[in-house]
């Protein structure tokens, strides 16, 4: 009923392959799209703009960049953290270097290096494949690490080896630094998000996301159609890590405000592989679902189980419990996720999608 | 389907609450937040200290009902030892009126800097984070008494000097291969031609903490006369463990204050005989505010620890960082006059507090700590330590308070302010009278 697909006819090529044919989706869009840019930064308060929406947006980037790698071309990396602190350690430099420039251009910039590293260090994907190229992936996350506590100048000499975010502006607005203030960041963050989830779309629907899925689905097939291994793998390798250093970019300069190695280590990695398989791996939808129930969930149980159970029971948990609570349900939901829907989050979407266009008569 | 949207509906409501406002305390209440770690790879050294900060605090209003009249809430915010947690605990509690922050990791420490100008509320990085916050005048916001890294590296090198003489020797530093480990490593380069001694460092990465193995083949081959530790967590029992496997010397080894608790030494026992460690805050129960807290607190089941814990290492660093807590709220309660004051006051009082030999009788804990006042050059306070010694099975003073070597270390202060400063445009210093 609510799905009710009747009367939406399609009269030319262009509307039968756009993206959202149908009306309800493309007015949801619009919707997610007004309430996020109009009235998410005026009624939100600093806290769930801060520390709420803004982290979620970053992780979603990032889960974005993944899943262009490991759902859309089926090569497996652990090694999201460390590509996105190359991302973070070439924005600071740049900024350092040319405090002028609006800081926006970096943020993109240092996308451009992270790719260069992606590719590097996607090399071997050419030769060798699943856990083989997990392990690959796992010494790019290491090395980068180590890169990051050892070459000084990274950090720029800085006695405590962090990275402290300088106040930039862009087009007269403070956008960086503990001065900016958290709508000015949210808005820069959703915007980001919104443009780059926009192109990743229509890649992957293009020539080049095709090439990606058919070497994930059988890569000696789509070789003998005529995809050139080297240029998708490669191709998808700067694209995923372009993605994770902005990502990664936008998460020190606009979210934490200073960075140490800490920040980008493995656990990361996991973090966003298991928002992409929590999520659904091939979907975009499910990068969002997956920062959401990965990154908000814990957040809103650490912060409203407490008083909650002091308030409804003669019992009282502690903050520390809490956060412990939370580690159970999201490694709970993992395990079950994996189990029963490994498509994640994205497919359960779409079957309610499905269930809600022949409701109330299933068949 | 129905239960579908039930689900959805709580959903919206849980999200909707979150743009409720932030609950407000009364007037005269003192809204201190407890950054803790209770869980996380760090737990053992963040549990005592959560719970020693806390008892104090406890303590206070049990017995005195509060700092000046003004009770006490203490909230704890778990960020086991993660700085994102650390950022997300800092925005969920900052808007209740938070006096002060403790945040008790350097990441999370490196994170809150910038953001206390803006929201007008004081870090206290009791003994770490960045050792230019000292400068009081390029640091307005920013406290770590009673000591910066580079002072209590100066007083180890003089103890090493007392004890046999530096000159000539050659020493091992062993530290964890992140900010707070390399750290001191500016002060070692600045000293080592000064007094006559060679260094030659070991960095053991987190990953490696508990498989230090090559590490110590590596000291075996070098051969320093003495070793000094800037480790944490389970890095420290691993170095003792491996130390004693190679036969170092025990009581040529020497550990900073976070690498000597008794959670460190627990698991090593009898073979981290003679090992030493730097300290600021006294051991053991034998303190009047620590009979107190017992009787008050734990003995009546409003505390989180054991009865046992009470008196080691880190629990009575905790209840010490909360002493500074409660000296400053009460400097900034007589220059205000305010019963509850705000973090702008805090920030007065954090720089006017005395706590020198008689005000430590008085709150009674007389020979625990050097004394130490605020002032607003000096945001490190004396910087004196002292050094204790594991017997096996406890910690023992074994030392006089050991000033740092101020005119070495104020000069490298002072340059390390600068450039943090100069990175930073439209950075708010201060100047003092």
């Amino acid at each position: 009923m609510f799905y009710r697909e009747t009367g939406q006819f399609k009269a030319s090529y262009k509307t039968d392959s756009a993206k959202f044919p149908i009306f309800q989706d493309k007015l949801f869009i619009w919707f997610y799209i007004i309430i996020g840019f109009l009235v998410i930064p005026f009624f939100g308060s600093e806290f769930f703009l801060g520390a709420i929406m803004i982290p979620f947006l970053v992780f979603t980037l990032a889960s974005i960049g993944l899943n262009i790698l490991t759902g859309y071309t089926g090569q497996i990396s652990l090694g999201t953290g460390a590509f996105m602190g190359v991302g973070a350690y070439a924005c600071y430099k740049l900024t350092l270097a040319f405090p002028d420039v609006n800081i926006l251009i970096f943020i993109f910039v240092s996308g451009f290096f992270s790719a260069i590293v992606g590719v590097f260090f996607g090399l071997p994907s050419l030769r060798i494949k699943g856990f083989y190229l997990v392990v690959t992936t796992l010494a790019a996350q290491f090395f980068l690490e180590w890169a990051f506590i050892r070459i000084p100048w990274l950090y720029n000499y800085n006695d405590s080896g962090a990275i402290e975010v300088p106040q930039r502006e862009a087009f007269g607005v403070i956008v960086t630094g503990a001065q900016a203030s958290a709508e000015v960041r949210y808005l820069v963050v959703l915007a980001v998000v919104v443009i780059m989830t926009w192109f990743a779309s229509n890649l992957i629907s293009g020539r080049i996301g095709r090439q990606w899925m058919m070497i994930r689905d059988m890569d000696i097939a789509a070789e003998l159609m005529g995809v050139r291994p080297l240029y998708a793998k490669l191709s998808a390798f700067a694209v995923s890590s372009f993605y994770c250093g902005v990502a990664g970019a936008l998460m020190v300069f606009l979210w934490l405000g200073a960075a140490e190695v800490e920040s980008f280590d493995y656990n990361h990695s996991f973090e966003i592989l298991f928002m992409v398989i929590l999520g659904g791996l091939g979907s975009l939808l499910g990068c969002f679902l997956g920062a959401a129930v990965i990154w908000i969930l814990p957040v809103i149980i650490r912060d409203w189980l407490p008083p909650l159970v002091d308030a409804l029971t003669p019992f009282t948990i502690t903050s520390s419990a809490a956060d412990l609570v939370s580690d159970i349900i999201i490694g709970v939901m993992i395990v079950v996720f994996l189990i029963m829907e490994p498509l994640g989050l994205a497919r359960l979407w779409s079957i309610i999608k499905q269930k809600l266009r022949v409701w109330p008569f299933p068949y | 389907m129905l239960k579908n949207m039930i689900i959805g509906a709580a959903a919206f409501a849980v999200a909707g609450s979150v743009f409720a406002s932030t609950p407000s305390f009364a007037e005269d209440t003192l809204y201190i937040p407890s950054l803790s770690y209770r869980t996380g790879p760090f737990a053992g050294a963040g549990t005592p200290i959560a719970n020693g900060f806390a008892d104090y605090f406890t303590m206070l209003n049990e017995r005195d009902g509060g700092i000046g009249g003004a009770k006490i809430v203490l909230e704890e915010c778990e960020t086991a030892y993660n700085a994102q947690k650390g950022v997300e605990c800092y925005e969920a509690t900052k808007g209740n009126g938070a006096l002060a922050y403790n945040p008790y990791s350097t990441g999370i420490t490196l994170q809150l800097i910038p953001k206390a100008p803006v929201d007008k509320i004081p870090v206290l990085s009791m003994g770490y984070g960045l050792s230019a916050a000292a400068v009081g005048e390029k640091f307005p916001w920013t406290f770590n008494y009673p000591a910066s890294y580079w002072s209590q590296m100066s007083s180890i090198l003089q103890y090493i000097d007392a004890n046999g003489g530096i000159k000539g020797k050659k020493i091992g530093f062993i530290y964890l291969d992140v900010g707070y480990g390399k750290e001191p490593i500016p002060l070692l380069e600045k000293l080592a031609p000064e007094m006559g001694f060679e260094w030659v460092g070991f960095p053991v990465g987190v990953k490696e903490m508990q498989a230090q193995g090559a590490t110590w083949l590596n000291v075996r081959k070098e051969r320093p006369d003495w070793m000094i530790a800037w480790s944490f967590g389970a890095m420290t029992p691993t170095a003792i463990k491996e130390a004693a496997k190679i036969r170092f010397p025990m009581d040529k080894f020497i550990g900073n204050w976070w690498s000597g608790a008794h959670a460190d030494l627990e698991p090593v026992g009898a073979p981290g005989k003679g090992y030493k460690a730097a300290n600021f805050s006294g051991v053991g129960v034998d303190f009047p505010a620590l009979q107190d807290v017992i009787k008050h607190v734990v003995d009546a089941g409003k505390s989180q620890a054991e009865k046992d814990d009470v008196g080691k290492v880190n629990y009575n660093r905790g209840l010490f960082n909360a002493v500074i807590m409660a000296e400053a709220v009460r400097a900034a309660q007589k220059a205000t006059g305010k019963k509850g004051i705000t973090g702008e006051d805090m920030r007065l009082g954090l720089e006017t507090f005395v706590l020198d030999e008689a005000r430590l009788k008085e709150v009674g804990l007389e020979g625990f700590t050097a004394p130490i006042s605020g002032s607003c050059k000096d945001h490190e306070g004396s910087g004196s330590i002292f050094i204790q010694q594991w017997d096996g099975s406890n910690w023992g003073r074994i030392s006089d308070l050991i000033p740092p070597m101020t005119e070495v270390v104020k000069p490298l202060l002072a340059d390390a302010a600068d450039k943090y400063v100069s990175e930073q445009s439209g950075w708010q210093t201060q100047t003092c009278g």
